[in-house]
């Protein structure tokens, strides 16, 4: 077994993104990137964004989420929103993405703190199921909210625009019609920015105290207790972490697009992001990263079959996993995981024998 | 070999712990599971630096005892003295930041850890800078997991683990992870100090190391060990009193002589000869 | 006669009774729906101890072959009356070798893997048939046939369509009385299957413990097989009955009935086959009492949050068993 988490590939995975972000700005710039390709930039640093914020909680914590896309929702409604709010007061516009990012980090972090409290009483299948339920109740409601902003303030309202705001300010959350008319001033280097950001919480929070406890408890949540580890306050870091990471890449998703409806973020776009994680190795990040771009662009790069592509895709990724887990394959894998525990017992022999 | 010398209540601890308050003390403690009694009348007190023993035939309910005082089961009659302060209401963590830490009879290690962070996660209750110095990687983060790295090096090498540190859990020899189980459970600093089975599965010379160790923690930290133990050579050798459990009750109490040519205590290992003749 | 239909105008006299009558039978009918895929999720959940979360697709296709053999039937007038059932049959069939298809080629090789490996191809097989129901039968959506009427002459001769029975001032649809019916034999079929066949009694041990079934001569291959078939043909009953009462078909059909059926199954306990029809119906009950006195857009979240409330109270669903790790 390898160790969960605590990837021996951190630097790797650092060098692989700048790498990336640099081979495509120097693409860009000599325009040999296609349109599609350009477009799908943004998208691709968020869907990584939230692969390996979901890679935090069913890697690292070991808990099956699969609502992951409610928090990406609830960045994308809330952050978006605010960047409209203060389109006139900060006209810069990579500050005022800035500034719509955290508080979408920070919206969702709530929101990830109060579903976190249901949630992490429960166990296994029964914790998976109430994630989905969270996912599709933060759906019904963002599909039912408006949200208008004038000079007197904030107004919500639910199922229909009660809201009153006033002519001069802006009813920008429309029920099922979502948010409409947003700036797009998501880029690719703030995408990039937010993958280091990322990736640097994750990687700092797995290798400090919070990380060996939250692994410990996916490991052995009794024996983590009887050593004094405060098992409810570790899982909802946890969560909360990987709750705000998301609401980022949803905001930063959403802002690259001039519309943004709640069905976006449904069932689907949750179980899609943790085909990612799987993919990729559960407490790889590196494995997510690779995950997410490739599988992001595959349906694109499966255009010319048209009609086929979604088909291909599924049969992909059934043989995907029929192959990684096939007997040979796996033999394949343990002969290599048997050389390095040779080695270790032999270590281990060594010092035995020197106490005896 | 420690004398036992009778405290106020009428247990016996050694006449060293006799005049310091006990470690552990144990009041009509038990616990039912639906009507069945797994525990009943459980009545013990332990000194701050006594090594006693748990022992008894198979199902007698030792491991349930264990469990009763780490709270992973609430007791349902009973109080938990744990330095003169009661456990009423206590959680595992709770009980084991008061001071108990423990072992498990199947080996619950973190598999996917190193040897030295399994022994760090164990120091994560007396360590205190915050998540946020973690991710930006402040000045406490890094003292602090200085001293733990070196308090985790200290602690291994009481059983001569150091080597071993950065070694998967999992991937450890049975009889290495047994001691890591130990080490694991110093790390937290407690008083009283829990072993279910130290030396299940190990051979003859294993067991002599493992009980020169168990007195080495002893003799070094200073605390109180409670050790459920199958061995009887290893009981009889290093406990200074012992507690016989049958049917979820105790049958005996003494030192290992006392507990060898216990009429009682032979009935429930042996059985009762034909004829009520005794053995 | 007489009698009960007195009873129900007592009771409907107010409109507001009526609609609660309505709404209860409305909601029984959903919820038997969601009971009838609820009990495949939950019997092949103790088997496979795997979420299929290509279920809900089986009962896509189930609805799928319904229709297309219904239309194609040209049955003389007196054996016309046998083509909802033939047309049903036909969809248990494919069902039920999709099903056993479906568990040999993709979920049989991962026996031994992470569960999540299993998952992901469940998740996998569902985009599959999502898609390949897309090519094969486009995604406009197509009119589900009404299979429970009654064709009868009038007085004048003229030719009608009785769809409901008449009640005093309750009308209830042959569609509702049919899902009732069936989700009710459907369940005492299962609990006589489970509790006294061999077969039944081999599925039970092998949900226990599969190794040890193994050493007691249980074939636990064939007894896993058996398990989808039975989970499968009851999708494609349960595709026929919701395509009867909510007539618009397309290759997403199945995948929002098929999340609230899972959420039924967790509801009444993972795992229990009681738990699930009871899970079942709650749900469906508390579906259309949210979307009648609360709110239509707002029905599901509601129907959410209540699981939640419940799994709360009772985290391992309303009969589901404990299982205390052993430490």
């Amino acid at each position: 077994m390898k160790n969960r988490g605590f990837s021996p590939f951190r630097f790797l995975t650092y060098l692989l993104v700048i790498g990336a972000y640099a081979a495509l700005q120097v693409l860009q710039a000599r325009s040999e990137l296609s349109a599609t390709m350009r477009g799908m930039l943004v998208p691709i640093c968020a869907y990584v964004v939230m692969a390996v914020s979901l890679n935090l909680t069913v890697g690292v914590l070991g808990e099956l989420s699969l609502g992951h896309a409610g928090f990406m929702s609830v960045g994308a409604f809330l952050g978006t929103s605010t960047a409209i709010a203060l389109q006139d007061r900060i006209p810069v516009a990579g500050v005022r993405l800035a500034v719509a990012l955290v508080v979408a980090a920070i919206f969702a972090a709530v929101a990830g703190f109060l579903i976190g409290i249901p949630v992490l009483r429960l166990n296994g299948d029964y914790l998976a199921i109430v994630t989905l339920a969270f996912g599709e109740i933060i759906k019904a409601i963002f599909n039912n909210l408006y949200l208008g902003v004038d000079a007197k303030g904030v107004h919500v309202s639910l199922l229909e625009d009660a809201t009153n705001t006033a002519e001069t300010g802006r009813l920008i959350i429309q029920g099922p019609m979502g948010i409409g008319g947003i700036q797009k001033i998501s880029t690719f280097t703030a995408g990039f920015v937010l993958i280091m950001i990322s990736l640097i919480v994750i990687f700092n929070l797995v290798n400090s105290r919070a990380g060996r406890a939250i692994m410990a408890i996916r490991d052995n949540p009794i024996a983590a207790q009887s050593v004094g580890v405060n098992v409810v306050k570790y899982k909802m870091m946890a969560f909360v972490v990987s709750a705000a990471l998301a609401g980022s890449a949803g905001a930063l998703f959403a802002m690259n697009y001039s519309t943004v409806v709640a069905n976006k973020f449904d069932f689907n776009t949750s179980i899609l992001i943790l085909v990612f994680v799987v993919l990729g190795g559960l407490g790889n990040m590196f494995g997510s990263i690779v995950a997410a771009a490739v599988l992001t662009i595959l349906p694109e790069a499966l255009r010319p079959i048209a009609e086929y592509r979604m088909l291909l895709y599924a049969v992909l990724l059934i043989l995907m996993m029929l192959i990684a887990n096939h007997p040979f394959v796996r033999g394949l894998f343990n002969r290599f995981k048997r050389t390095g525990q040779i080695q270790l017992e032999a270590g281990a022999d060594e010092t035995e024998g020197e106490v005896a | 070999m420690a004398k036992l010398v009778p405290v106020p209540s009428g247990s016996m601890v050694p006449d060293r712990d006799i005049n310091k308050k006990p470690v552990l003390e144990c009041v009509d403690l038990g616990i039912s599971f639906g009507g069945l009694r797994a525990v009943e009348d459980f009545n013990i007190i332990i000194g701050p630096t006594e090594i006693s023993g748990l022992i008894g035939p198979n199902g007698a309910g030792k491991t349930t005892v264990f469990n009763l005082l780490t709270k992973v089961y609430q007791p349902t009659q009973g109080t938990i003295l744990l330095n003169g302060k009661d456990t009423h209401g206590m959680n595992t963590m709770q009980v084991n930041r008061a001071g108990i830490a423990r072992t498990f009879q199947n080996i619950r290690l973190f598999d996917n850890l190193s040897v030295e962070d399994n022994v760090k996660v164990a120091m994560d209750a007396h360590m205190k800078y915050h998540m946020w110095s973690g991710i930006f990687r402040l000045p406490g983060y890094w003292r602090e997991e200085k001293a733990a790295h070196e308090r985790a090096l200290d602690l291994l090498s009481l059983f001569s683990m150091e080597k071993l540190a950065n070694i998967q859990a999992g991937a450890l020899p049975y009889g290495a992870q047994r001691r890591l189980e130990i080490v694991r459970a110093l790390a937290t600093n407690p008083s009283l100090l829990l072993l279910d089975e130290p030396a299940a599965g190990m051979n003859p010379s294993e067991t002599a190391e493992l009980m020169e160790n168990i007195r080495k923690v002893r003799d070094t930290l200073q605390i109180a060990v409670l050790l459920i133990e199958h061995d009887m050579s290893l009981v009889m050798n290093i406990c200074e009193g012992i507690c016989v459990l049958n049917f979820g009750k105790i049958i005996a109490k003494g030192t290992p002589e006392d507990i060898q040519s216990n009429p009682a205590v032979i009935e429930a290992y042996l059985g009762r000869k034909e004829g009520g003749e005794g053995a | 006669m007489n009698f009960i239909i007195q009873f129900v105008n007592s009771l409907t006299s107010g409109g507001g009774g009526y609609q609660l009558l309505n709404h209860i039978i409305n909601g029984i009918s959903l919820g038997s729906v969601y009971a009838i895929i609820a009990l495949g999720y939950t019997m092949v959940y103790g088997i496979a101890k795997m979420l299929n979360f290509a279920h809900g697709d089986v009962i896509m296709v189930g609805a799928y072959v319904c229709f297309y053999a219904f239309n194609a039937m040209k049955l003389p007038e007196p054996l016309a009356m046998c083509a909802p059932l033939l047309a049903v049959c036909a969809a248990v069939v494919v069902c039920t070798l999709l099903g056993v298809g479906i568990e040999k080629l993709a979920y049989k090789p991962l026996r031994a893997a992470p569960s999540l490996a299993v998952l992901i191809t469940a998740i996998g097989v569902s985009y599959f048939l999502q898609n390949a129901a897309l090519l094969l039968w486009s995604s406009s959506p197509k009119v589900f046939p009404s299979f429970f009427v009654i064709r009868t002459t009038d007085a004048d001769g003229e030719s009608v369509v009785l769809r409901s029975v008449q009640l005093g001032a309750v009308s209830i649809s042959y569609v509702t009385i049919v899902t009732i019916v069936s989700c009710v034999v459907i369940m005492l079929w299962l609990t006589w299957f489970t509790g006294r066949t061999k077969m039944g009694k081999a599925m039970r041990a092998c949900s226990e413990d599969k190794a040890a079934a193994q050493l007691m001569g249980i074939d636990v291959n064939a007894t896993i097989s058996l398990t989808f078939a039975i989970g499968s043909g009851l999708a494609a009953i349960a595709g026929a009955l919701l395509c009867s009462a909510y007539p618009n078909l397309v290759p997403t059909t199945g995948s929002m009935p098929g999340i609230k059926a899972f959420t039924a199954a967790v509801f009444g306990g993972i795992g229990s086959i009681p738990g699930a029809f009871l899970g079942g119906l709650l749900l469906g009950v508390l579906e259309i009492f949210a979307k009648a006195y609360i709110s239509v857009q707002l029905s599901d979240a509601v129907v959410f949050a209540v699981l939640i409330v419940v799994l709360l109270v009772k985290p391992t669903g309303l009969l589901g068993r404990a299982i205390r790790e052993k430490v």
